[in-house]
């Protein structure tokens, strides 16, 4: 008898997609859900700021202190939410988290800042209790005062009475951003999030399905049919990989329509490392589904086992590059990471294969194993 | 070679032997009864040789192939029933002919042939798009039974067709398996209801795991040690009261508002049993002498086995 007949093949995937047309709940699963989270999560997580409340405490009271001022309003990162006399209220302000730094320009800024070849001295406090926006409001205050300096430098060395500045900006770093011009985190996010949401929906779809056969009795008259278990678990796999090709299609339309999320790269190369990824993530959900019997608990244990790994170990919220090293191991057994790298990598990058082979073939051995491993775990007996 | 054969079979679950070393034969084109009380063994054994359901301890080969080792080739000749409704209750009529068609390879011409033969023979014609699971339970054992024939396998199992279903939808159901039976097809069929088993060319009667018995209904009626007799009296529960300890009964019953009494001595049973009533004071209206029937027989066997009944 041979393995895989595509009579039974087809008879099995053709009954699943009526079950799952004619199902509510999977319906929802399938197209609601990926779509709630994919337009939640674009809009809820940001790794953007773009609005640094500070306070100024300017002991100099001269226009060059004001200029200052001036440039970090201007620059649009900061804004200004208490102007102080003296630095009484500093800690108090910082405590109370009612601002994230306080600038303070000391008495004699403007006569350092004229003293050729000294330089001014300004103080930046900041609240490091979130060190990610902590990091990123200095680097942000740096240049901003790099590009004030910078003008005051070039102003001087026009006019004429102030001849020579040579030590105002001797060497510029000009650094520029490529894929992603203007740091926009959503542009990151949403490749990013299309991995995640699809690990979870595809491992839960294909979790409530054989556990649901358990469930109503009907996986004893198929297992007394000559179906193979390969054919069981295609047949099963196939209705779902065409829902999840379909949930990643809207996801990436969603994601340029809604986010702006500019698509570079081939959409033949995402399409067939979708697939990959799919048939790896859907084959997880059978042998989960395969081993609890139960929908409910099938469908809890498919989340914890691919929504938090996919989240958390895929480089999607956190650097792997700087995990212990224990856990970057773990993360290799995250199917998501690599499908991360292939979404980013196509949509911001524009890369093909050359680049992303290596993510193709170690996607390619999860989709084996996963349905390898679904057919080892469906057991035809009842009882072994 | 018969269709089936069966040496010795058995299956334990923990310390639980829910079939202990069972030996029998069907013959080719029989309807092999299988019969006796819930928990008697009959499921698990058929699902021992439908291939659901590992043996613990001996062999069994259904058409010629192991139960152990050739389970996929006995899938293909084979059409089985579950005790349970277990089609897909959300598919149409239709769809699940169209599946198991698929899962059985029939295809092409011969599928529209045996789609055509399943709802004439199940009367399904006019409710092919209404879902299985909305269909009353009749119907929905005919779809079954038409779902595990459209092959045309030639060994069928039947676990426990018939129960919850009505006696006229009963009655119609075994024609079916008649007219199956008279074109060849061997069925092997459960259940645990006695008259039910008179359709049966043999019976298998199984309690605790064992086969008690093996033979045709007639044979195992005539068996019977002892001869049972029918009586009226005015008053029946003080009849049994007073015959279940009198010496020289087996057995005394209510059968409606008759007294069905077992005798160990046919010649002087009704003497003894006029003389234990007289004790009481009761008159006897009438005695007569009755064929046993399966019920009878199986309490009997049961009883010389020195066992009490299941269920």
């Amino acid at each position: 008898m041979s393995p895989l007949d595509p009579h039974r093949l087809l008879a099995v995937a053709r009954k699943e997609w009526i079950q799952l047309r004619r199902d509510t709940r999977s319906m929802i699963l399938a197209f609601a859900l990926p779509m709630m989270l994919l337009v939640f999560f674009g809009y809820a997580i940001t790794f953007d700021i773009d609005d640094i409340t500070i306070a100024v405490v300017d002991e100099d009271r001269t226009a060059a202190s004001r200029e200052l001022v001036d440039a970090f309003v201007a620059s649009d990162y900061f804004t200004v939410r208490e102007r102080l006399a003296d630095r009484g209220r500093t800690e108090e302000l910082l405590v109370r988290g009612r601002v994230l730094g306080v600038l303070t320009i000391p008495p004699g800024y403007a006569r350092d800042r004229a003293a050729a070849g000294r330089g001014a001295t300004v103080q930046l406090l900041l609240d490091g209790a979130d060190a990610n926006t902590a990091t990123i409001a200095m680097n942000l205050s740096g240049a901003v005062a790099a590009s004030h300096g910078a003008q005051v430098a070039a102003a001087g060395a026009s006019s004429p009475d102030r001849a020579s500045n040579a030590t105002g900006a001797p060497v510029r770093l000009e650094s520029r951003t490529w894929y992603n011009p203007r740091l926009e985190s959503r542009h990151m996010i949403v490749p990013g999030l299309i991995a995640v949401i699809m690990s979870m929906i595809a491992a839960m779809l294909t979790a409530l399905t054989i556990a649901r056969e358990w469930e109503r009795g009907s996986m004893e008259q198929l297992a007394a049919t000559p179906v193979s278990r390969l054919e069981v678990v295609l047949g099963k796999l196939l209705p779902y990989l065409v829902i999840g090709i379909l949930d990643v299609s809207l996801a990436v339309v969603a994601g340029m329509l809604l986010f702006g999320t500019p698509l570079n790269g081939s959409v033949l190369l995402l399409g067939v490392m979708t697939v990959l990824f799919l048939v790896g993530a859907l084959g997880l959900g059978i042998v989960i589904s395969a081993v609890v019997k139960s929908q409910v608990l099938a469908t809890q244990v498919a989340m914890v086992a691919t929504y938090l790994p996919a989240l958390l170990l895929s480089g999607f919220m956190f650097d792997i590059a700087s995990m212990p090293v224990v856990l970057q191991g773990i993360t290799y057994l995250v199917p998501a990471r690599y499908f991360i790298t292939v979404t980013r990598g196509i949509f911001l990058k524009g890369v093909g294969i050359s680049v992303l082979w290596p993510q193709a073939l170690l996607m390619l051995l999860f989709a084996v194993a996963g349905v390898a491993l679904a057919t080892r775990a469906f057991r035809k007996e009842l009882e072994a | 070679m018969n269709p089936v054969e069966v040496e010795g079979l058995t299956r334990r679950f923990g310390d639980f032997t829910a079939v202990d070393g069972v030996t029998f034969r069907v013959r080719r084109g029989e309807i092999f009864g299988f019969l006796g009380p819930n928990g008697a063994g009959k499921t698990t054994t058929i699902k021992m040789l439908t291939g659901l359901l590992p043996p613990s301890e001996g062999t069994g080969r259904v058409a010629g192939l192991d139960v152990r080792a050739e389970r996929d080739g006995i899938r293909e000749r084979i059409g089985y029933m579950s005790q349970k409704f277990s089609l897909y209750a959300d598919l149409t009529v239709h769809e699940n002919i169209e599946l198991f068609a698929g899962l059985y390879g029939v295809v092409g011409t011969r599928y529209e042939e045996r789609r055509a033969w399943v709802l004439e023979m199940s009367e399904l014609a006019d409710a092919v798009d209404r879902l299985a699971g909305e269909l009353p339970l009749g119907w929905k054992q005919r779809l079954a039974l038409g779902c595990a024939t459209l092959h045309e396998p030639s060994i069928l199992f039947l676990d426990e067709p018939t129960s919850g279903v009505d006696p006229v939808a009963r009655r119609r159901f075994w024609d079916l398996i008649a007219a199956m039976s008279e074109a060849g097809t061997t069925v092997f069929v459960s259940t645990h209801y006695m008259e039910e088993a008179e359709y049966c060319h043999r019976l298998a009667l199984l309690n605790r795991g064992r086969l008690i018995a093996l033979d045709t209904p007639r044979a195992l009626r005539a068996r019977t040690v002892d001869p049972i007799f029918r009586l009226e009296t005015e008053d029946a529960p003080r009849a049994v009261q007073a015959l279940v300890h009198a010496p020289g009964m087996v057995e005394a019953a209510m059968y409606g508002r008759d007294v069905h009494v077992t005798v160990e001595n046919e010649t002087t049973g009704v003497d003894t049993v006029r003389a234990a009533l007289a004790g009481e004071g009761l008159s006897v209206a009438s005695i007569e002498r009755v064929e046993p029937s399966l019920e009878d027989v199986f309490t009997a066997l049961v009883r010389a086995e020195g066992g009490a009944v299941v269920g």
